[in-house]
């Protein structure tokens, strides 16, 4: 999940991908961008009502999209009073602590800024005062998301129950395997067959790996990294790390310790090729094929194809993964502090509208949150080529929808860092016992939590 | 102007005065003089104050003043969500770094990476300028060429060895086992991961330090060579009685120097982790000090406890110097 914002930076080519399968729906969607003009542009020209120019700036980090997506050329086409300037960071992890900087002393700000969701609950519950209601800015149809993005969006109801952060993609997630591996190792190939390998529950997938290794051989893994597996386990649950109260319960929730030793067991059995994910290592594992399966958000599909090359291509495709599950994805926040807060509104409000949210993904793959946007044809109807031709619209809408109201907490991602890059990292790299992993971890987040 | 400043005092010019031969005007001069000598007494005494005082003012704005507020926030706890509400802890800060299990880690992993990178660092970076003190053809050529490690980003230099060190499909790996020996696992190992990440400071900073021992090489006379070659000394015996003596403040520099540099290593052990975060490895085996106090407050965002890391280093960095400097003082009054 700290890996999130680097995905991000090379989901560029995530563009080719979703270029080249959806070229023609592309053409369609820009075609549809003058429909809905009349309801949107007209209200917002007419307050700007030709008069000096306003210029909003956007706050992103990594390679956001908006800008590639040309979102911005086209809301300042349809608001001539408009200007929209984006300022990025590359990296989240500096990006975020200066946007809290910023946010305390309300200076510094962009009038709009993105926040990542493993820091979305943080901000709604330290720095929802500091930030507009959303729920309320004209444009703003609610129903529109899935549930549980909307309700991360929101502030808890002790702290004022706004919802300041509106949802622009999310990292529904499927299995990614090489079809190549699994015919030489006898297993089927074609991805309605794989998926069902394994639907309906985790302990089927890994009980698939036992497979594949008893057939495969030595050398060959099953999958890239046993973290991976913990982050797609933990991802397919309502409760994880925090409460409904709020309370920490990592320690104690057997969701989060089932997901530990479930993924710890792929490390122990043999079936991890005991990468660590983001790291050139693991780059390089995609290219030389070493590993069969990884479980993959919509956005990490681009990655895969880039590391993997042009060899990798037909070799590997999607399936369903066993249960629906999400990883990453981003908000939008409008700062009070702006000069331009009622505009900015209404920037936000547009740029994470249905018929935006599915060019994004058109262009850049990031899969929208607003459910509204699946029937769209861009998105029920994109195929991946790389992926031998796969129905992603179809099969990560199906993920997203089922993906349960996940409880987040303020820490997160420190928590879900050290669990992987301490705890699980230990059992797969290092050889500890998973019991030896777990206090390891425990002992980190004990210390990252206490102030 | 100036007459009408210098009529303000005229008691102190007056009876030096030389005398005047008559008339208003050289009067005038006279005090013209009297002032501007005056003046000059100022501009030599105060100018130089003007002339370093920008950096003083920018030294108290970005250095003085985080330094202070630094301690200042070491005394509370003080979280990056909300930087501006500060609770009075005292010293606790500080007194839970007894019992912080991380921060021993950090500070022994320093040490240990520390010293693995400086003493190899310095004796090669001796050895080095040695040689490039004999004469060569194209010295030009070779001293600018031990330096291009340094001009190299960190960044950039430490993701090369990243991939250089690398378990499955690394340079460094290959090689030993294309000499017969195991493949190492650099990112886990702890002494070995410790060792990789000394290799990048070492590779870097060498030639920094070859470059400052040359020019104080060039500095020692010729003659006591010519002698010590009437005395029959061979090269390394020059080497060893001329050249290593003469350099002896020079070399107590470059060990300041490269303490201060080792204390605050950050960049090598951040990005060997593959970017994977501050946490110096799956055991923290090469989180440094500078890594640990990153974690504390731009990861978990305690910005009390990352200050008390801070001045903690500091306070460490002035107790190795205090002992370096009474074991320098006990040599000197030898």
């Amino acid at each position: 999940m700290r890996v999130r914002a680097r995905a991000r930076v090379r989901r560029t080519l995530v563009t080719t991908a979703a270029a080249v399968t959806t070229a023609t729906l592309l053409l369609a969607g820009c075609a549809q961008d003058p429909d809905e003009s009349p309801d949107q542009g007209a209200p917002a020209t007419g307050t700007s009502g030709g008069a000096a120019q306003t210029t909003l700036t956007v706050g992103v980090f990594g390679a956001f999209g908006l800008q590639e997506a040309g979102l911005y050329d086209a809301y300042m086409a349809q608001n001539p009073g408009i200007r929209i300037e984006q300022t990025s960071i590359e990296r989240n992890e500096n990006y975020y602590p200066q946007l809290l900087t910023h946010l305390g002393t309300g200076s510094g700000l962009a009038d709009i800024q993105a926040v990542e969701v493993n820091n979305i609950a943080e901000i709604t519950a330290t720095q929802a005062d500091k930030l507009v209601d959303l729920a309320k800015a004209p444009g703003v149809d609610k129903a529109a998301y899935l549930p549980w993005k909307w309700a991360q969006g929101t502030a808890p109801a002790a702290k004022g129950g706004a919802t300041v952060g509106l949802g622009t993609d999310i990292g529904p997630q499927g299995i990614c395997y090489r079809k190549d591996l699994f015919e030489a190792a006898g297993l089927p190939s074609d991805r309605a067959a794989v998926g069902a390998l394994w639907a309906g529950d985790w302990n089927k997938y890994l009980e698939t790996g036992r497979t594949y290794k008893a057939k495969a051989g030595e050398g060959k893994a099953f999958v890239d990294s046993a973290s991976g597996v913990m982050a797609a386990v933990t991802g397919s649950s309502a409760q994880r790390f925090y409460d409904d109260q709020g309370k920490v319960v990592y320690k104690t929730n057997p969701a989060v310790r089932g997901a530990f030793d479930l993924a710890a067991t792929f490390a122990t059995d043999g079936l991890s090729a005991k990468l660590q994910q983001f790291t050139p290592a693991w780059d390089q594992g995609f290219s030389n094929g070493n590993f069969a399966t990884v479980s993959c958000p919509a956005w990490m599909l681009g990655y895969i194809q880039d590391k993997a090359g042009p060899a990798g291509k037909d070799k590997w495709d999607v399936a369903q993964a066993p249960k629906p599950s999400n990883w990453g994805g981003s908000f939008l926040v409008v700062p009070k502090a702006g000069k331009h807060a009622e505009e900015a509104a209404k920037l936000a409000a547009w740029l994470t509208a249905p018929a935006q949210q599915a060019k994004l993904f058109e262009k850049r793959g990031s899969f929208p949150s607003a459910s509204a946007a699946y029937k769209l044809p861009s998105v029920s109807g994109a195929q991946h080529a790389y992926f031998g031709g796969a129905p992603i619209g179809e099969i990560f809408a199906k993920a997203a929808e089922g993906v349960p109201v996940t409880v987040v907490g303020p820490k997160d991602l420190v928590i879900a860092q050290n669990l992987a890059d301490i705890g699980m990292l230990q059992v797969d790299q290092k050889g500890r016992s998973p019991q030896e992993g777990w206090e390891a971890a425990v002992k980190a987040i004990d210390n990252a939590l206490d102030q | 102007m100036t007459d009408e400043t210098a009529v303000l005092s005229p008691s102190a010019v007056g009876p030096k005065r030389p005398a005047a031969e008559g008339g208003g005007r050289s009067g005038r001069d006279g005090r013209g003089q009297v002032w501007r000598s005056r003046r000059y007494r100022w501009d030599l005494r105060f100018s130089p104050y003007a002339f370093v005082a920008p950096f003083f003012l920018f030294f108290a704005a970005f250095g003085l003043f985080p330094l202070l507020y630094t301690g200042w926030a070491a005394l509370h706890q003080v979280e990056l969500t909300d930087p501006g509400s500060m609770t009075w802890v005292g010293l606790r800060n500080f007194t839970r770094l007894w019992d912080d299990e991380f921060f021993w880690n950090a500070l022994r992993n320093t040490v240990t990476i520390g010293l693995l990178s400086t003493v190899p660092q310095l004796a090669i970076a001796l050895g080095l300028a040695h040689l490039l003190n004999y004469r060569l053809r194209g010295s030009a050529f070779f001293r600018v060429a031990v330096l291009t490690p340094y001009a190299t980003s960190v960044a950039a230099a430490t993701l090369v060895f990243v991939l250089l060190f690398g378990r499955d499909y690394g340079m460094v790996n290959w090689a030993l086992s294309a000499l017969g020996f195991d493949a190492v696992d650099w990112q886990n190992g702890t002494f070995a991961s410790q060792l990789a990440v000394s290799t990048i400071v070492i590779w870097r900073w060498t030639g920094y330090n070859a470059l400052i021992y040359l020019a104080a090489m060039q500095a020692v006379p010729g003659e006591l060579y010519e002698s010590a070659a009437l005395d029959g000394a061979s090269r390394f015996q020059q080497f060893l009685h001329v050249t290593v003596p003469s350099l002896r403040p020079t070399i107590f520099f470059t060990c300041v120097v490269s303490t201060i540099g080792a204390t605050q290593l950050f960049g090598e052990p951040l990005l060997f982790n593959g970017g994977a975060g501050a946490t110096g490895g799956s055991d923290h085996q090469f989180q440094t000090l500078g890594l640990y106090l990153y974690e504390q407050g731009w990861v978990n965002l305690h910005l009390g406890r990352a200050s008390a890391i801070a001045w903690a280093m500091f306070l460490i960095l002035l107790l190795v110097a205090g002992a370096a400097r009474l074991l320098r003082g006990r040599k000197d009054s030898r």
